[in-house]
């Protein structure tokens, strides 16, 4: 019952949430959508912790949805064993070089007085929710080895029993405590999401590269006067 | 011809007495906020001196504007290729120890104080931690160049000077100063839009004035170091750019600028000016020492017909052409040629100009004697003590012709005048020496004039905004009526 509840009810609440909550703070609260950046008051610890922790955290998660989209694509990787080994290995690398990251963050917003005083409860949640994630997926890649493999096998139809509205917790419920530990903690992210500095991911400035050059804007409508005349 | 109207200014240099009354004014105005606290919109420098944030013209350092290969122009900072590998670090961010820590003090501390031998002390604290901070820099800490020469010989403008120039310039004795006083520039090219990764800054069509729309502005601080003047500021606190609104509020109810109205020196000149937008790109383009006249040629003649039909075509009102007729801007730029651009080699085509200073050797020490220097009572401008190299760098990048016209210009005015007023310059001396500086009687009377004796009216031609317009194209008038004036709607906080 309690597997049913955290691996077949709580990630449908945590999707409610995040989804209702993004879209009625992206309304009515548009001026709170960024990170943040403290990168003014604190520019140097301020690289060995952002670029780190970001270029780490963006690979891992590609690999999870990778995993999640193209199972039979990861399968068909590890069909080697080399190519395993490799993926193996990489992915625990990253995953350091992520917690790196996140530790470095954690230690600058205590260690520069600056830095802490734009730091809120909510950042501290979020930066703890992350270290226990971070720190659970090094366990699992350590303790249980070719994650890469079972994730694909077991993980993904969960997921997609998710998505078809029709929750199988019965892949779940034979996996390590790490693993679920894991899995919640996930949710919990994505539940918490809306009402973090998270939100930022989703404003990234993709429009940036094929916009003009230069924003001008008028308060007369130019087309409709240059054809009048 | 996209002919466009420029809300634009002249600062006249020779007239800056170096008070920061704007800087004091536009801070209660617009930056006693949290966050704001190490902002100054509108600050004054002292030159040859480091300036707000130090060195802020060193661009190796800072990165700010462009750069042009003769074909293409691209940002110094963050191109659109060197954004997406950096935006989790920006590089050329300057941080706030670039500027200063903003502190004040612990007041409460003066009665607070228990009885003891010791007269009470308010300890300085700073703004941003509440902690005790010893202070180490300041807005105007190399004022009046502090009584060291640290602050000249760090002037970036003096590396093209010889080292007698140099040593000249340096001697605090003999030192030339003067001051600058500085606001965002509302360029033409400006370069905080076009490094805005959320496209939150903007030139408002109309007038020019360059805004950060504070709904859109999401952290990303391209703008900060792609500013080569440094006037777009980090609120640490909000997590937003801000700068200089240039008082919109306040213009578009025919009111200066809160920086302009309180000069004491009445040193500042408001009006708007046309000019054409489709010929920017190219002119940025140019060589540097090309600058200044590309960027003349920009600005039209609202007087020419077929100027003043493209920009009706262009949907510019009467009351907008009437006022650029009447802009004292249009005169001293276009007419008389006598105000330059600050650091035109920004390519950003600032829209705010200067009337380089006079520096004139009145009189020199002779051992323990003060010797009045009054055998040629306008010497040259060369012998002036603000060597020609030092200010072609900061007004005129680097071209000594155009730079040495708008002096020259000045002195002629006041060779004119003198022999007006005082006769001891006899006619036909005086009448050379205005034909030397490509000038006629009447126009040095209109110089002197306009830059000594105008009002409040002459030196504010503020056009007609047509915020009704603009109104109505976006919600229904009534109810705009009822609501507030301008601004945000909401509380701007954060969750």
């Amino acid at each position: 019952m309690t597997n049913y509840f955290w691996f077949g009810v709580f990630p449908y609440i945590s999707l409610v949430v995040f989804f209702l909550a993004t879209i009625r703070r992206y309304r009515t609260e548009s001026f709170s959508y960024s990170s943040l950046s403290s990168q003014f008051l604190e520019n140097e610890q301020h690289f060995w912790a952002s670029v780190p922790f970001h270029y780490g955290i963006l690979t891992v998660l590609g690999g999870h949805i990778l995993a999640f989209l193209c199972p039979q694509m990861i399968l068909g990787w590890n069909a080697v064993a080399a190519r395993l080994i490799a993926l193996e290995v990489t992915g625990l690398a990253v995953a350091i070089l992520t917690l790196v990251g996140l530790i470095n963050i954690v230690i600058r917003r205590l260690r520069f007085p600056k830095a802490r005083r734009v730091t809120t409860a909510g950042d501290w949640f979020i930066y703890g929710g992350l270290l226990v994630q971070v720190v659970t997926g090094i366990g699992i890649s350590i303790n249980h080895g070719w994650g890469s493999s079972w994730f694909a096998t077991s993980l993904t139809p969960w997921l997609w029993t998710l998505v078809k509205f029709n929750p199988d917790v019965s892949y779940i419920t034979p996996m390590p405590l790490m693993v679920k530990a894991h899995i919640i903690n996930a949710f919990l992210i994505i539940l918490v999401f809306p009402f973090t500095r998270l939100v930022h991911i989703l404003v990234v400035p993709n429009p940036y590269l094929w916009r003009k050059t230069q924003v001008v804007i008028w308060n007369w409508d130019r087309n409709r006067i240059r054809k009048s005349n | 011809m996209d002919v466009r109207s420029q809300v634009s200014m002249v600062f006249h240099l020779d007239k800056c007495i170096g008070c920061h009354t704007c800087s004091v004014a536009c801070k209660n105005v617009w930056t006693d906020r949290e966050g704001t606290d190490y902002m100054w919109w509108n600050n004054v420098e002292t030159k040859p001196g480091t300036g707000y944030p130090t060195r802020w013209e060193d661009q190796d350092a800072y990165k700010g504007g462009w750069v042009s290969d003769g074909k293409e122009l691209s940002l110094r900072s963050t191109s659109k290729s060197k954004l997406v590998p950096n935006i989790f670090h920006n590089p050329a961010q300057p941080s706030m120890d670039d500027y200063y820590e903003p502190w004040t003090y612990r007041y409460e501390d003066l009665f607070n104080a228990p009885e003891g031998d010791d007269q009470p002390t308010a300890k300085p604290v700073s703004m941003v931690t509440g902690e005790y901070i010893d202070i180490e820099a300041g807005p105007n800490w190399d004022d009046d160049l502090g009584g060291s020469e640290i602050y000249a010989k760090n002037d970036i403008n003096m590396e093209d000077l010889s080292p007698e120039q140099r040593q000249q310039m340096l001697s605090i004795e003999r030192m030339a100063f003067f001051y600058l006083p500085r606001i965002c520039n509302h360029c033409l090219n400006p370069a905080c839009v076009a490094s805005c990764p959320s496209g939150a800054l903007y030139k408002r069509g109309e007038d020019g004035i360059v805004l950060v729309n504070q709904d859109v502005c999401r952290a990303w601080r391209s703008c900060i170091p792609a500013c080569p003047y440094k006037k777009t500021y980090y609120n640490w606190s909000t997590g937003k750019s801000e700068k200089c609104i240039l008082c919109f509020p306040r213009l578009e109810s025919g009111q200066a600028p809160a920086c302009m109205h309180s000069c004491v020196g009445r040193i500042r000149y408001l009006g708007n000016v046309l000019y054409d937008a489709d010929r920017i790109a190219e002119m940025a383009l140019l060589p540097d020492d090309q600058l200044v006249e590309a960027q003349r040629e920009m600005i039209l003649d609202p007087f020419d017909p077929k100027v003043i039909a493209a920009a009706k075509a262009n949907g510019i009102s009467d009351g907008i052409i009437q006022s650029a007729q009447k802009s004292p801007v249009y005169k001293f730029l276009k007419v008389w040629k006598i105000a330059l651009p600050l650091h035109v080699e920004y390519r950003t085509f600032p829209m705010l100009f200067y009337v380089p200073p006079l520096l004139p050797v009145m009189s020199m020490t002779q051992g323990d004697v003060v010797k009045n220097d009054l055998d040629e009572l306008f010497a040259d401008i060369d012998k002036h003590r603000a060597p020609m190299a030092y200010l072609g760098k900061m007004f005129t990048g680097g071209n000594i012709g155009k730079l040495r016209y708008a002096l020259r210009k000045q002195v002629a005015v006041r060779v004119w005048r003198r022999h007006v007023t005082v006769g001891d310059i006899d006619e036909i001396k005086a009448r050379q020496a205005l034909a030397e500086a490509d000038t006629t009687p009447d126009e040095a009377t209109a110089i002197y004039k306009l830059s000594a004796l105008a009002g409040f009216e002459e030196r504010f031609v503020v056009p007609p905004f047509q915020r009704e317009m603009a109104i109505e194209m976006l919600e229904d008038p009534h109810e705009y009526r009822a609501n507030a004036g301008f601004g945000s709607r909401t509380s701007p906080k954060r969750s």
